[in-house]
């Protein structure tokens, strides 16, 4: 069994109407987001390579950042993504096939780059439920109740908060799983389509659910940076 | 790189803190496997040390005895998932007479920098020795640091004690008690190892000691020719005097019990009968390698040393570091290990 550190930076910039740097430049520390987040994946020795998929403007700054802090080697390797989050996966999925050469055992654990915080514990529980599942998803409990609403107006239910999780990253797939999946899907189900996860969801074919960490929080909004500022020590 | 460090933050209260290091140059990461306590972290858990260092040294991360895995090494040299053992003395200069473990400019994990409760560890490639695959158990392998820290003790005293080495007496029936005791038995065969202690039950795990007494019912015109000194705390100013009483003249006393304070020694008789008392505190990576090398000649060895392994504890979270802690503050014989959750 292969495993890919595929790190999800692309697009964001494009989305977010291009205000200023993409989140995952933005400096945490002693470094940008994104360096925090590949460094945690290339010291670990169970990924064959750390792919870094970013928008295709941002592809040379990043080599140059990451050239900064985990050095110069094609063990790490950044290229560009697509548009949205899935054809950035599918992106990752493609450089494999054409560079490395894949097959069902493959594996790859998409991770997002504004989640610095990762820790190897996590790592190492994706990789471990890959050998038994072709997917899995990292949540946390939730611990405020969930309100479900169809109308935006008023309350439709409220489910039992024990059955409610909050799904953070990584999330692994049996990468020619995620594809042969993904394309047979139509137009619509795959703009509809919430989250990788739900691919296999839809299919019910089940997805682990790896146990997450508060810290491994997704730096959105800037509220988010302070937050991940205060986390860190000294 | 961010990562986290489980430090304690207060007496009995633990703290996980994420810290933002620049990846290591040319040191070597270790995921650490499995940790064991020992008296010296718990003097800082419960609070027992002076206020002033409690203060001086706190927030810091404790524990000093463990194994781990190579996570990364910069120099390509170490295979990834290596389990070795992590040496806490961290020596900054070389000393052609002294030894690392003496040097005042050394530091020590758990005691002057961080210690082993971390996601990640950081070492030389100095502090780094790999074990070989069935050597010895993690959760025996845990407490190597102790084992070393006897070895070391037992090579002083090879370097310092006449050579009449008939009978040996050891004070303590603790942890440390058992090691020392033990090791004399597989590397003087010839010595006959005698142990002392204040607790029958304890005394009775001591099965491989020539003799055990209790302290207060030893045979009149008893005699020994050197004795290691394994109480610490309040009972090492009794075992010091008890040792000059039986020795026989310019017998060696190597010392290795830690006390918070002052303990009397009778001088007279040390300077009438001519003794040596030798301190010994701590270890070096060649005592380290020492204590392989024993487990390879001595299996059996490792097998008597398992038996010390006294409850192994799954570390998941902060909650369960602390948990851990307040079991082992219970007194007990043998050693509490933290297994790191997922980290076999």
């Amino acid at each position: 069994m292969k495993y890919y550190a595929v790190i999800l930076a692309g697009g964001v910039g494009k989305r977010m109407g291009n205000v200023g740097k993409p989140k995952q430049y933005l400096q945490l520390g002693s470094k940008p987001i994104i360096a925090h987040t590949v460094e945690k994946f290339a010291i670990h020795p169970g990924f064959e390579r750390v792919l870094v998929l970013t928008p295709a403007e941002w592809v040379e700054n990043t080599k140059d950042m990451l050239r900064k802090s985990v050095g110069e080697s094609d063990h790490v390797v950044v290229t560009a993504g697509g548009e949205q989050r899935n054809d950035t996966v599918m992106a990752a999925i493609d450089w494999i096939e054409q560079n490395d050469g894949i097959d069902e055992e493959t594996v790859i654990v998409t991770h997002d780059a504004v989640r610095p915080f990762i820790s190897e514990r996590i790592i190492e529980d994706n990789i471990a439920a890959m050998k038994d599942y072709d997917a899995c998803d990292t949540v946390v409990p939730s611990a405020d109740t969930i309100v479900v609403s169809n109308d935006g107006d008023e309350i439709t239910t409220i489910p039992d908060r024990k059955t409610m999780f909050r799904g953070q990253t990584p999330q692994s797939f049996k990468a020619l799983k995620l594809r042969e999946l993904y394309n047979s899907l139509s137009q619509k189900d795959k703009e509809w389509l919430p989250d990788a996860c739900s691919i296999f969801t839809m299919r019910d074919i089940p997805v682990k659910l790896v146990a997450g960490e508060e810290e491994n929080i997704k730096v959105t909004y800037p509220a988010d940076l302070r937050m991940a500022q205060a986390l860190i020590a000294e | 790189m961010l990562s986290t460090i489980y430090r304690l933050a207060a007496p009995r209260r633990f703290e996980k803190v994420l810290v933002d290091e620049p990846l290591p140059g040319d040191k070597i990461l270790v995921r650490p496997t499995y940790l064991s306590i020992c008296m010296a972290d718990q003097r800082y858990f419960l609070g027992t040390r002076d206020p002033k260092v409690l203060e001086k040294k706190l927030p810091m991360a404790l524990v000093h005895e463990g194994t781990g895995v190579i996570q990364y090494d910069p120099h390509g040299e170490l295979t990834p998932g290596t389990p070795v053992l992590m040496v806490p003395n961290n020596p900054t200069e070389e000393d052609p007479v002294r030894a690392e473990n003496y040097l005042r400019s050394s530091t020590f994990a758990g005691s002057s920098e961080d210690g082993f409760l971390q996601e990640l560890v950081r070492l030389s490639p100095h502090r780094i020795v790999p074990i070989e695959h069935g050597e010895v158990s993690g959760e025996t392998a845990a407490f190597t640091e102790l084992v070393s820290v006897s070895m070391h003790a037992i090579s002083r005293f090879l370097e310092t004690a006449h050579t009449d080495r008939r009978r040996i007496g050891i004070w303590g029936d603790g942890n440390l008690g058992y090691i020392v005791s033990l090791l004399l038995t597989r590397l003087l065969p010839d010595s006959e190892i005698v142990v002392f202690g204040r607790s029958r039950e304890k005394l009775e795990n001591f099965t491989f000691a020539a003799a055990t007494y209790l302290t207060d019912d030893i045979p009149a015109g008893f005699q020994l020719d050197h004795g290691f000194e394994c109480a610490g705390g309040n009972g090492s100013a009794d075992a010091i005097a008890q040792f000059i009483s039986l020795v026989r003249p310019e017998g060696t006393l190597m010392l290795m019990g830690v006390s918070e304070y002052s303990q009397p020694v009778e001088t007279r008789m040390v300077l009438e009968k001519g003794l040596r008392l030798v301190g010994s505190s701590r270890s070096g990576r060649q005592d380290f390698e020492n204590v392989l090398a024993l487990y390879r000649d001595h299996p059996e060895a490792v097998r008597y040393l398992s038996r010390l392994v006294n409850g192994v504890y799954d570390i998941h979270n902060v909650d369960d570091i602390t948990n851990c802690f307040e079991m082992d503050s219970h007194p007990h014989f043998g050693k509490s290990i933290l297994k790191m959750s997922n980290r076999d």
